[in-house]
C-alpha cells in the first residue's frame, strides 16, 4: 500500500511553501507526492519559480512527484496552463478536472509517464473506472464522500483492470468549488481584488453556524469540512478492501509525523499508530463520516 | 424566424405539470424517473414508467419535447438501476436523456448511437475543452453550462464548440460547481451526486428558541432569525454564518435566479435553450413561469424589449440575482 502526500490546498507564504516541500523530501516516509496549484490560479504565479526545486528534491529523496491540474478551469489562461501540463517531460499528470482528458491517453500526452484521476472528479461506479483505465489512467483518487460499500466494490473492479484506488484518509475534506471566492466575499473584496486575503488562514477560515457549532472551512473558492477525515485506524479494512494506496492533504504543524505515523500503520509497526499523531496541528476533530458514518460530519 | 427563437426548457415534477407546461408554451420540457437517476428525487414527485410514456405522447402531439434526465451518477454495484432508466426513457420516446456520468454517457453512447445525449450540467463541463471531451468521446449534441461562467465566457465557449449551449435563466440558483458539491452529504448523509437530493427535507428541524425561529440542516443551525420574520427553507450554501467578527450569508444570500434581463446577451453569445428550474414547484408557479418566459423569447427574436414587469411579478417578496453571469458576482 503507497502513500501519496496530496496538493497543498491551501495559500502559505512562499517560503513555508519551500519548507514544506523541503522537509516532506527529506523525512516524510511516502511514496508520492502531489504538487501544485489545484484551488485557484491566482496563487501559482507567487511560488511557481519554487516548484522546480521542490521537485527535484522531493526526486532526489526517491518520491515519485506528480503534477496537478486546476480543480475548476475557466479562464483562457488556465486551459492554457492545463493544457501545458502535458507538455512537460518526466512527470505523471494528476487529472482533476476533465479538460484535461481532451487529451489524456490520445497520444498527446506522448512525453508524459502516465495520467492519474484525482479525488475531484466523479468516479462513482465501475463503468466510470474502467473508463478511466481504458484511456489509461494509472490510479484514481476516490471521491471523498464515497461510503465504504462503494469503495470496495471499486477496489473489486480496478484489481483485473490493473488500475490503483487510493481513498482520501487524512485531512480536512474538500467538499465544494466555487465560481465566487468566499474569503473575498467575507473580507468586502471580490475575487478579482482578492489581495490574496485566504494566506491568513493556513489550514482554511473556520465557519461556524450562529449557534457557534464549528462546521466548515473556507479555502478561497473551495470549501472543506471542519472536522479533519482520518482512518489511520482503518488501514487494515482499506488494504483487505483493495485499496492501493491512502491520501494525506497537507496541513500546518508536524504534517511529517503524521506521514510517519501512517506508514507505521501501513507497515504494521507499533501497537498503536494513532498514537503517532502529533498533537495537533490546529485543533481539528478527527472524523470518518463519510467512509463509515451516517453523515460526512459524523 | 422561429429556429431562431431561444428555446424554452420547463421544469416538471408531475404527469400535471408536464401537461401545464406544454399547454403554456414550453418548447421542451425535461422531467424524471421516481427514484434515485434523477437529481430531483423528492418525495412525491417525478414520473412511474407509463406515467412517462404518456407524458411524452401528450407532448409530442404538441410538437414539444421531452428530456429526461439521468443525472446523479450510478451507485457502485448498482449501475443497472441507471442503465434500464437510460434504455426505458428512450423507448418511451424520450428526444433525449440528460446524463452526467462518465460511465453512463459510456454505456448510452454505445447502446443508443443514434439517440441525443445531453449533457447535465451535474457534469460541470465549464470550458470548451471540458465540453468537446464530452462531444469527441460520447457524441453529445447539447451541453447545459454550469452556472459559473459569465456571459462572456459563455460566447467564447460557443466559438470553440459544436454542441449546443443550454443555460439557467430561472429559479434555484447553485453557488457552488454542480456535480462537484458534498456539503449537503457532509451535513446530512444525502448528497445531490449520489441520491439526487440536497439539504433534504427529511433531516430540516424548525425550533422556537426565545424569540427565535431556528432552522437546522442535520443538526447545524442554518437560519436563526426573530420568530415574526419566516424563516428561509435551510439549504445549506444559503444559511447565516460566522466567521471572526463576520456574521452573515458567506456562501450566498437567500437568493434565486432570474437572468431574464440577459436574454438578448445570452442570444448573441450563441446560447441555444434557457433552462427555467423548478421541478420541485407547483403546476400554478411552472403554468406562469413558462407564459412569461415564452413571451419574453418570442419577444427577444423580434427584437422586442423583454417584458420586465410579468417577470418579476414572479419573484414576488424575493432577492433575485442574475449570479455568475456577471463577473462581479465572484
Amino acid at each position: 500500500m503507497e502513500l501519496t502526500v496530496g496538493p497543498l490546498l491551501f495559500h502559505w507564504a512562499t517560503d513555508a511553501w519551500s519548507d514544506f516541500y523541503a522537509r516532506l523530501a527529506d523525512e516524510a516516509p511516502v511514496d508520492r507526492v502531489v504538487i501544485g496549484e489545484s484551488v485557484c490560479s491566482k496563487r501559482l504565479p507567487l511560488y511557481a519559480d519554487r516548484i522546480t526545486e521542490a521537485v527535484e528534491r522531493l526526486e532526489r529523496a526517491g518520491k515519485t512527484v506528480v503534477l496537478t491540474s486546476l480543480a475548476l478551469v475557466t479562464l483562457p489562461r488556465e486551459r492554457r496552463a492545463a493544457a501545458g501540463l502535458f507538455a512537460q517531460t518526466g512527470h505523471e499528470v494528476e487529472i482533476d478536472d476533465l479538460t484535461l482528458m481532451r487529451w489524456a491517453g490520445k497520444g498527446d500526452d506522448a512525453h508524459c509517464p502516465g495520467f492519474s484521476i484525482g479525488p475531484l472528479v466523479n468516479v462513482y461506479n465501475e463503468s466510470t473506472l474502467r473508463f478511466f483505465a481504458a484511456r489509461g489512467a494509472r490510479s484514481v483518487c476516490l471521491p471523498p464522500e464515497l461510503p465504504f460499500a462503494s469503495v470496495a466494490s471499486l477496489a473489486a473492479a480496478a484489481q483485473p483492470l490493473g488500475i490503483g484506488v487510493e481513498v482520501f484518509a487524512f485531512g480536512r475534506v474538500p467538499l465544494a468549488l466555487s465560481a465566487r471566492c468566499y474569503h473575498a466575499r467575507v473580507h468586502g473584496r471580490t475575487k478579482d481584488s482578492c489581495q490574496f486575503v485566504c494566506d491568513r488562514d493556513p489550514d482554511g477560515m473556520v465557519v461556524r453556524t450562529l449557534d457557534g457549532q464549528d462546521f466548515l472551512a473556507v479555502n478561497g473558492v473551495q470549501t472543506l469540512s471542519y472536522n479533519c477525515c482520518n482512518l489511520i485506524d482503518d488501514v487494515g479494512t482499506l488494504r483487505q478492501a483493495g485499496v492501493t494506496a491512502l491520501r494525506l492533504s497537507p496541513h500546518s504543524g508536524d504534517f511529517v509525523s503524521v506521514c510517519r505515523a501512517f506508514r507505521s500503520a501501513i507497515d504494521g509497526q507499533g501497537d498503536d499508530p494513532a498514537a503517532l499523531l502529533p498533537g495537533h496541528i490546529p485543533a481539528m476533530p478527527y472524523s470518518r463520516g463519510f467512509m463509515f458514518g451516517a453523515t460526512g460530519a459524523e | 424566424m422561429a429556429t431562431e427563437r431561444l428555446e424554452i426548457v420547463c421544469p416538471a415534477g408531475t404527469p400535471a405539470a408536464l401537461r401545464t407546461a406544454v399547454d403554456a408554451g414550453a418548447d421542451s420540457v425535461y422531467c424524471g424517473f421516481n427514484d434515485e437517476t434523477n437529481a430531483r428525487n423528492f418525495p412525491g414527485l417525478n414520473f412511474s414508467r407509463a406515467e412517462m410514456a404518456v407524458g411524452i405522447a401528450y407532448a409530442a402531439a404538441r410538437g414539444v419535447k421531452v428530456l429526461v434526465a439521468i443525472n446523479t451518477f450510478p451507485r457502485a454495484g448498482s449501475e443497472a438501476l441507471w442503465h434500464r432508466a437510460v434504455d426505458d426513457a428512450l423507448a418511451c420516446g424520450a428526444h433525449a436523456v440528460i446524463l452526467a456520468d462518465i460511465g453512463l454517457l459510456a454505456y448510452a453512447a454505445e447502446r443508443h448511437p443514434d439517440r441525443r445525449l445531453h449533457l447535465s450540467v451535474q457534469a460541470a463541463a465549464s470550458n470548451a475543452d471540458a465540453i468537446n471531451f464530452y462531444a469527441e468521446t460520447f457524441g453529445i449534441r447539447r451541453v447545459v453550462l454550469p452556472r459559473v461562467l459569465t456571459v462572456e465566457e459563455i460566447a467564447a465557449i460557443n466559438r470553440e464548440i459544436d454542441v449546443e449551449t443550454e443555460v439557467f435563466i430561472f429559479g434555484g440558483l447553485c453557488v457552488m460547481a454542480e456535480g462537484r458539491c458534498s456539503l449537503s452529504s457532509y451535513a446530512t448523509g444525502r448528497s445531490p451526486n449520489m441520491h439526487g437530493v440536497c439539504s433534504p427535507a427529511s433531516h430540516v428541524a424548525y425550533a422556537e428558541e426565545g424569540e427565535d425561529l431556528v432552522a437546522r440542516l442535520g443538526g447545524f443551525t442554518i437560519h436563526r432569525v426573530p420568530k415574526a420574520v419566516a424563516a428561509p427553507y435551510p439549504t445549506l450554501c444559503k444559511g447565516c454564518f460566522q466567521t471572526g467578527d463576520y456574521r452573515g450569508h458567506i456562501f450566498e444570500d437567500p437568493v434565486s435566479l432570474d437572468a431574464a434581463t440577459l436574454m438578448p446577451q445570452l442570444a448573441r453569445a450563441g446560447v441555444r435553450a434557457l433552462k427555467i428550474e423548478g421541478r420541485q414547484r407547483s403546476r400554478a408557479y411552472v403554468e406562469q413561469v413558462v407564459r412569461a418566459f415564452r413571451r419574453a423569447s418570442e419577444a427577444e427574436a423580434a427584437g422586442q424589449p423583454i417584458p420586465k414587469s410579468e417577470l418579476w411579478r414572479l419573484t414576488e417578496g424575493q432577492q433575485t440575482t442574475a449570479g455568475a453571469y456577471r463577473k462581479t458576482w465572484r
